[in-house]
């Protein structure tokens, strides 16, 4: 999509969320959830459309790296916002994007991604090497490494409203999240638990895991329906 | 009862205190490495009856409402409380267990074979029936623990078993404080509301009580085992972050909610308090909120 077309799209969802707003202004929810359609689908003011690079089913965009954001939990979208927003997680494209919406804004377009639907995770069949697996389904307790999928579900399916999906992240975006983890880049989320989790992984570790994770599958599967 | 009572009145000073002065150890050591005795790999399970044998028993533990659902009542799993599928020390470990059967125990007042114990488990933590002795469920658990505690010296108090206890209370151990607590570090995982949370159909994360939690016969349900097991091994993967005192308010406001009664039901509650919770680290029969736990209602 181009961007005129992007920016035609962008006009038409400030009318449309102006006049919502106008038509439910007694009723504060149905016109937030209208504000967070109109956020994603057509951006706001100066902020584009969330949907240009993750998707208008938040399904993400393994080639440009934008991850998935259907079916995150909402307390885990919002959370990230504010860290974008205030340059607490590092990232040029999504600081000013954050940055650009206000909290209740940040709120809708958060609520509106929480609500669509995701599709469940392919299991990958067990093949020679099976240690991502089992890193992720067990964990490496002699360590004190908990299992990825004792907190983020079967599967990695994620468990909202906070913790996140990892089936069908891409290996790239789940390797820098755990490098960043690692060396501090990455503020440490609820409980400080993935700066602990991280630095128990070893760089072959973070590769099979994320390798492991990719492979399940997610919203922007060739498979996944749309 | 009137012990909490006495706690209660203290409860709003309590509160500001936990907030202040009550952080988390955010230098606590990490959990303490598995010293002492290994159980072998996953790997070195031998192919052949006794392997299967062992496997069939270690997915049991992993996966108990599925593996062995007519024996489950609860949306536990044996590895909820035995840490790593039975293997890690501080999380009441199979193969530190295996080595200490037949025992004499308190609770039956005889003497208990391994299996005798594992029986317990379903009928109180899984809230569910015990298998009978000799079924396949049962003889698959005693092999997978035996297999875990190969080379372990029978009779030996090994370092790791059970939980690791902790020191009493430097306080009392306080629901006020206690819920503070739980708000901060648990209900992310277990929802405020000590449900549980489920993803993908199935339980990940245990309810804490409820009808869906462990019943009033348990030993989570004894404030002393709780505040142990949440001490070493909660949060997930930040085990011993906990102060001390945080574990014991904790494991007394989780054991402050109501779930399924006590299957040894005398009667009454105050008789089956008398004979089975008579201890200040039992909240069964006492009056938290203006309600009696563990007053028979509706199932």
């Amino acid at each position: 999509m181009g961007w005129s077309e992007g920016l035609g799209r962008r006009v038409l969802g400030a009318t449309l969320a102006v006049a919502a707003l106008a038509v439910l202004s007694l009723d504060l929810s149905p016109a937030l959830a209208a504000d967070g359609a109109a956020i994603a689908l057509h951006g706001v003011g100066t902020v584009p459309a969330c949907a240009t690079c993750h998707g208008a089913q938040g399904q993400g965009n393994p080639r440009i790296g934008a991850p998935h954001l259907a079916g995150e939990g909402i307390d885990y979208l919002r959370e990230q916002l504010a860290n974008f927003a205030a340059g607490h997680r590092i990232n040029p494209i999504m600081q000013p994007i954050a940055a650009g919406l206000t909290p209740e804004q940040r709120d809708a377009a958060a609520a509106f991604f929480a609500a669509l639907p995701v599709p469940a995770p392919h299991p990958v069949p067990p093949g020679p090497d099976r240690a991502g697996a089992l890193l992720a389904e067990q964990g490496r307790w002699s360590a004190g490494l908990p299992a990825c999928t004792q907190c983020h579900g079967p599967n990695g399916i994620g468990v909202p409203p906070y913790i996140p999906r990892l089936a069908g992240l891409t290996a790239p975006y789940l390797t820098a999240q755990l490098l960043a983890w690692q060396q501090g880049h990455r503020p440490p989320g609820a409980l400080g638990l993935m700066p602990v989790v991280a630095s128990k992984l070893s760089a072959h570790d973070i590769k099979t895991l994320a390798a492991y994770f990719a492979a399940l599958g997610g919203p922007s599967s060739p498979e996944a329906g749309r | 009862m009137t012990r909490m009572r006495s706690l209660r009145r203290l409860a709003p000073l309590a509160a500001c205190l936990a907030a202040i002065v009550l952080p988390v150890a955010a230098f606590a050591a990490p959990p303490p490495a598995q010293a002492g005795f290994r159980p072998p790999p996953e790997s070195a399970i031998p192919a052949g009856p006794f392997g299967r044998m062992v496997r069939l028993g270690e997915a049991i533990f992993r996966h108990t409402g599925t593996a062995a659902p007519q024996y489950v009542g609860s949306d536990l799993r044996c590895s909820n409380c035995h840490i790593d599928g039975g293997r890690l020390a501080g999380a009441a470990p199979l193969w530190a267990a295996w080595v200490a059967f037949p025992t004499y125990r308190s609770k039956t007042k005889q003497v208990n074979t391994f299996a005798q114990r594992l029986q317990g488990c379903f009928r109180y933590s899984m809230n569910g029936t015990a298998p009978p002795l000799g079924s396949k469920v049962l003889v698959a658990l005693e092999a997978y623990s035996f297999w875990l505690a190969h080379g372990a010296p029978t009779g030996a108090k090994l370092a790791g078993r059970g939980y690791p206890k902790l020191p009493k209370p430097a306080a009392a151990p306080d629901y006020a404080r206690g819920k503070i607590v739980f708000a901060q570090h648990c209900a992310l995982c277990h929802g405020a509301d000590g449900a549980g949370r489920r993803a993908g159909g199935r339980v990940v994360f245990p309810p804490l009580w409820g009808p869906r939690s462990f019943n009033w016969g348990a030993g989570m349900g004894s404030i002393v085992n709780a505040a142990a097991f949440i001490k070493a091994n909660m949060p997930l993967g930040r085990g011993g972050s906990l102060t001390d005192q945080m574990a014991w308010d904790v494991a007394a406001y989780v054991d402050s909610h109501e779930r399924p009664q006590d299957p040894r039901f005398a009667g009454s509650v105050a008789e089956t308090r008398a004979k089975f919770h008579d201890s200040p680290y039992s909240m069964y029969g006492q009056t938290v909120n203006g309600h009696v736990l563990g007053a028979p209602g509706p199932k």
